[in-house]
């Protein structure tokens, strides 16, 4: 059996971030779960699936994964209103589209507990920005809880539970990168029994959101924030430790680094530390006794400086008169890679070397520091981006479409593994700042300029919020082709399913919809699916699309490989390089940059362990000297 | 107890996140202080893994500049790339067997001989193993198996406060049944040559 699934408490298992907000959320009696997933968040999602998946007969909870984030919220909210304990989990940008319902649910209100989680990416390890969640917190006007790592996340996931069942309200989990991808120990409560379906109670002047409610519920929402804040002012999570003059507030991740640098200094009896993990509302008369008992006070907290302006506001109001300080008003360095700043910025995360120096320097303690080598001279090397794997489809359909258009097409793209086209020789990206914006920005560019717009999305991310940007594009007949790259899967997250997964295959008993229907459903004219790895066909395919006056739809299907190597095992053979017909030009390695190619001493030749047998490079080799490996 | 913390590098689909897990999972058998943290990123389209474990009772989850104890890299110039995490004193182990990232497979950036990289190394640190971990991997016939045998380098040349049996342990109960074997032969390879 599954180690999360564990009947019994008291045992500690070495658990990730994500899988401490699984086992809280069982140990809650969590019975409905929805999302959409996205890095950091995504082990949440599919541990509950795989959970569900492996054992049938123990897991009875109702999860899915929702089409967007929008989805998975509002769903969830009629689970919980209906009376079920549910989570629904998100990353931070996810937020954005579930915002809507957000802000209004918060009026609502649920009637069984509804933990919403926020997986925040300081420094943009995978994301697109670095916001800051915690503003949700203050816009929405709902309580949030954050943790310092895996252990204090699962009691806080079942915590969030509870809270949100006492103030009939939504709770917001948030957490970053460094808490979902930590692991440590986690000592298990044991599992409730479950309570699988509810009776709904109608109330529809609590629920039905039309004005004459609404100015009752935000009434509502508002003794519900000075409720949070009474429980957050005795709240367990906001907590004093050591003893001293000087003193630190911070929380989440950041309270492992000045818990570390206060041990490293020798400071633990000198400063003592305001920890919050109940973060809003805040427990401003903590914080106040806390700022008025400390000659000078320093604030820790990774991103935007709302900590530290609440502490300014409530020494304000209160007439304290602490020395605070907080964020640098400089900007840190930006590289290709991420560096690690040198004060306390409003950009990227900070780390334990960084507290240690700003809380000595600050408090003037001497600190021990071992010195960085001197890395100037160290040979120059190669860098190691991400690629799109040898045998792509998304590597063939770019090929065809820059075939088609050359390189002087406008190409907005989306958010998913296609989006390395950025990077040469393919080179196809010109614009992307969200979700669907491949499509409804592509009317941008094709009414504001007299280039072909051909512009890319994958399957997930259409059904996600492609759709209602191709029925305006219909709808205003505008000129542009959208090539939907469709792998059968959310290949870039993990591999998770989509409405468009050949579900027989994976086992799943949702049901298929097909892509194309929907296409023509919403009213495009001119719609090809087309095989990408037959490049003559896809190519022809392409130049009617683009040639064709008004919205085109090109579906480019072929299963994602490491996706294929899974679910439908199949034998493709490799190719090789016939070197004595190879004439060196070069257009496989300079037009597709397959990873399983290599040059050496100036032949281009093929790794037949990494070649997954696509052909895309033997249907382009102008001398025809590429051919699948003869058999020994 | 002293706090260890530990860098672990490598490129996507070494199994660099697994030795980290095991190592985790071993120091928590052993009722040693443990947190981990690893980055995925997009790993899985060949780019660079780093994953950290720190032993002893330090509560933040990753290591900063110049401050890794032991910093164990599956290839080499991953262990140049992460070398601002070392300091003079910090103990280097390398698998030497290049994986040359794809810009140098199509000629846009050259590759540094090994051996130039492994001079490089040893100019920056005082305590440093290179060898040929991929060729042990063979040897116990999985070359799957380089992550076990840089675990039983680690465990052959640092001093941890760790057992062999305990890590021997979690490689029997968490890796897949028909490689346990060769795993554990992998590993005892690997610590072998740490030992010399």
């Amino acid at each position: 059996m599954d180690k999360l699934l564990t009947q019994s408490g008291g045992a500690t298992h070495l658990l990730l971030g994500n899988e401490a907000i699984v086992r809280g959320a069982l140990e809650a009696g969590m019975a409905f779960a929805t999302c959409y997933p996205g890095t950091p968040s995504s082990e949440v999602p599919d541990t509950l699936y795989r959970l569900r998946k492996q054992n049938p007969d123990q897991v009875k909870y109702y999860f899915e994964y929702s089409t967007n984030e929008k989805v998975a919220l509002e769903c969830a909210a009629g689970a919980a209103v209906a009376g079920l304990r549910t989570l629904c989990t998100m990353k931070h940008v996810g937020l954005n589209v579930a915002a809507d319902p957000l802000m209004t649910l918060a009026y609502t209100g649920v009637n069984a507990g509804l933990v919403v989680l926020t997986a925040d990416d300081p420094s943009m390890f995978s994301s697109q920005n670095e916001q800051d969640n915690r503003y949700y917190a203050r816009l929405s006007g709902l309580p949030m809880l954050e943790a310092k790592g895996p252990a204090e996340l699962k009691e806080m996931t079942k915590y969030a539970f509870d809270l949100s069942e006492e103030l009939k309200s939504p709770v917001l989990l948030r957490t970053t990168t460094r808490v979902n991808h930590a692991r440590e120990g986690v000592t298990y409560a044991k599992l409730p029994k479950v309570k699988q379906t509810s009776v709904f109670k109608k109330s529809p002047m609590d629920f039905v959101t039309v004005p004459a409610v609404s100015r009752k519920k935000h009434l509502r929402l508002l003794e519900i924030y000075d409720k949070s804040q009474a429980i957050s002012e005795a709240s367990e999570y906001n907590k004093v430790t050591g003893r001293g003059s000087y003193g630190i507030i911070t929380t989440a991740v950041c309270k492992n680094y000045v818990r570390d640098a206060l041990k490293d200094l020798g400071a633990l009896n000198q400063i003592k530390v305001l920890n919050l993990g109940f973060t809003w509302p805040l427990p401003e008369k903590k914080m106040a006794r806390f700022l008025k008992s400390v000659e000078k006070v320093l604030v820790v907290e990774e991103l935007e400086p709302l900590l530290e302006d609440a502490v300014r506001s409530i020494c304000q109001k209160k007439g304290i008169a602490t020395e605070i300080a907080g964020k640098s008003a400089k900007f840190p360095e930006v590289t290709v890679d991420v560096a690690p700043p040198k004060f306390f910025s409003r950009a990227f995360e900070y780390n334990p070397r960084l507290v240690r120096q700003v809380v000595g320097k600050t408090f003037g303690l001497k600190a021990k520091f071992t010195t960085p080598l001197k890395l100037d001279d160290l040979p120059v090397l190669p860098g190691r981006p991400p690629n799109l794997c040898a045998g792509c489809p998304h590597r063939a359909t770019y090929y065809a479409v820059k075939e088609v258009v050359g390189k002087d097409g406008i190409h907005p793209t989306d958010i998913g593994c296609y989006t390395l086209g950025l990077l040469p020789p393919i080179q196809m990206a010109d614009f992307l700042v969200c979700m669907g914006s491949s499509v409804s920005s592509a009317g941008g560019f094709a009414r504001a300029t007299d280039k072909k717009v051909v512009s890319f999305i994958g399957d997930s991310t259409f059904f996600h919020s492609g759709m209602t940007g191709l029925v305006n594009a219909v709808h205003n007949n505008l000129n542009f082709t959208l090539v939907i790259l469709d792998n059968g899967t959310t290949a870039m997250t993990g591999h998770q399913p989509h409405p468009g997964v050949d579900t027989e295959a994976i086992g799943d008993a949702t049901t298929h919809i097909d892509i194309e229907q929907v296409v023509r459903g919403l009213g495009v004219e001119h719609v090809t699916t087309i095989k990408p790895l037959k490049t003559k066909a896809a190519i022809k395919a392409i130049e009617e699309a683009v040639n064709h006056e008004g919205v085109s739809v090109v579906i480019s299907k072929e299963l994602c490989p490491l996706f294929a190597k899974r679910v439908v095992p199949r034998t493709r053979k490799p190719f090789e390089v016939k070197v004595d017909k190879c004439k060196g030009h070069m257009d496989c390695i300079n037009k597709i940059a397959c990873p399983a190619m290599y040059v050496e001493k100036g032949q281009a030749k093929i790794n037949a362990g990494q070649c997954v047998g696509c052909a895309l490079c033997a249907q382009i080799c102008p001398e025809n000297a590429i051919l699948p490996v003869k058999e020994a | 107890m002293d706090i260890l913390r530990i860098v672990n590098v490598g490129v996507g689909g070494q199994g660099n996140l697994l030795a980290s897990n095991l190592l985790g999972m071993a120091a928590l058998d052993s009722k040693v202080p443990v947190v981990v943290s690893e980055i995925h990123g997009m790993a899985q389209r060949g780019g660079v893994v780093e994953s950290a474990v720190i032993l002893g009772g330090a509560e933040s989850p990753i290591v900063s500049q110049a401050e890794a104890d032991i910093l164990v890299s599956f290839e080499p110039i991953e262990a140049l790339r992460t070398l601002n995490k070392a300091n003079k004193n910090t103990l280097v182990i390398t698998n030497t067997r290049p994986m040359p990232p794809f810009t140098v497979a199509i000629g846009q950036a050259e590759y540094p001989d090994p051996e130039v990289s492994v001079a490089a190394l040893a100019k920056k640190v005082k305590n440093l193993m290179a060898f040929d971990g991929q060729a042990l991997a063979e040897e116990a016939k999985n070359p799957l198996a380089l992550n076990m045998v840089m675990l039983g380098a680690l465990f052959g040349k640092a001093t941890l406060p760790i057992g062999v049996p305990s890590i021997k342990k979690m490689i029997k109960q968490n890796t897949k049944e028909r490689f346990v074997d060769s795993n554990l032969l992998a590993f005892d390879l690997g610590f072998k040559a740490a030992k010399g």
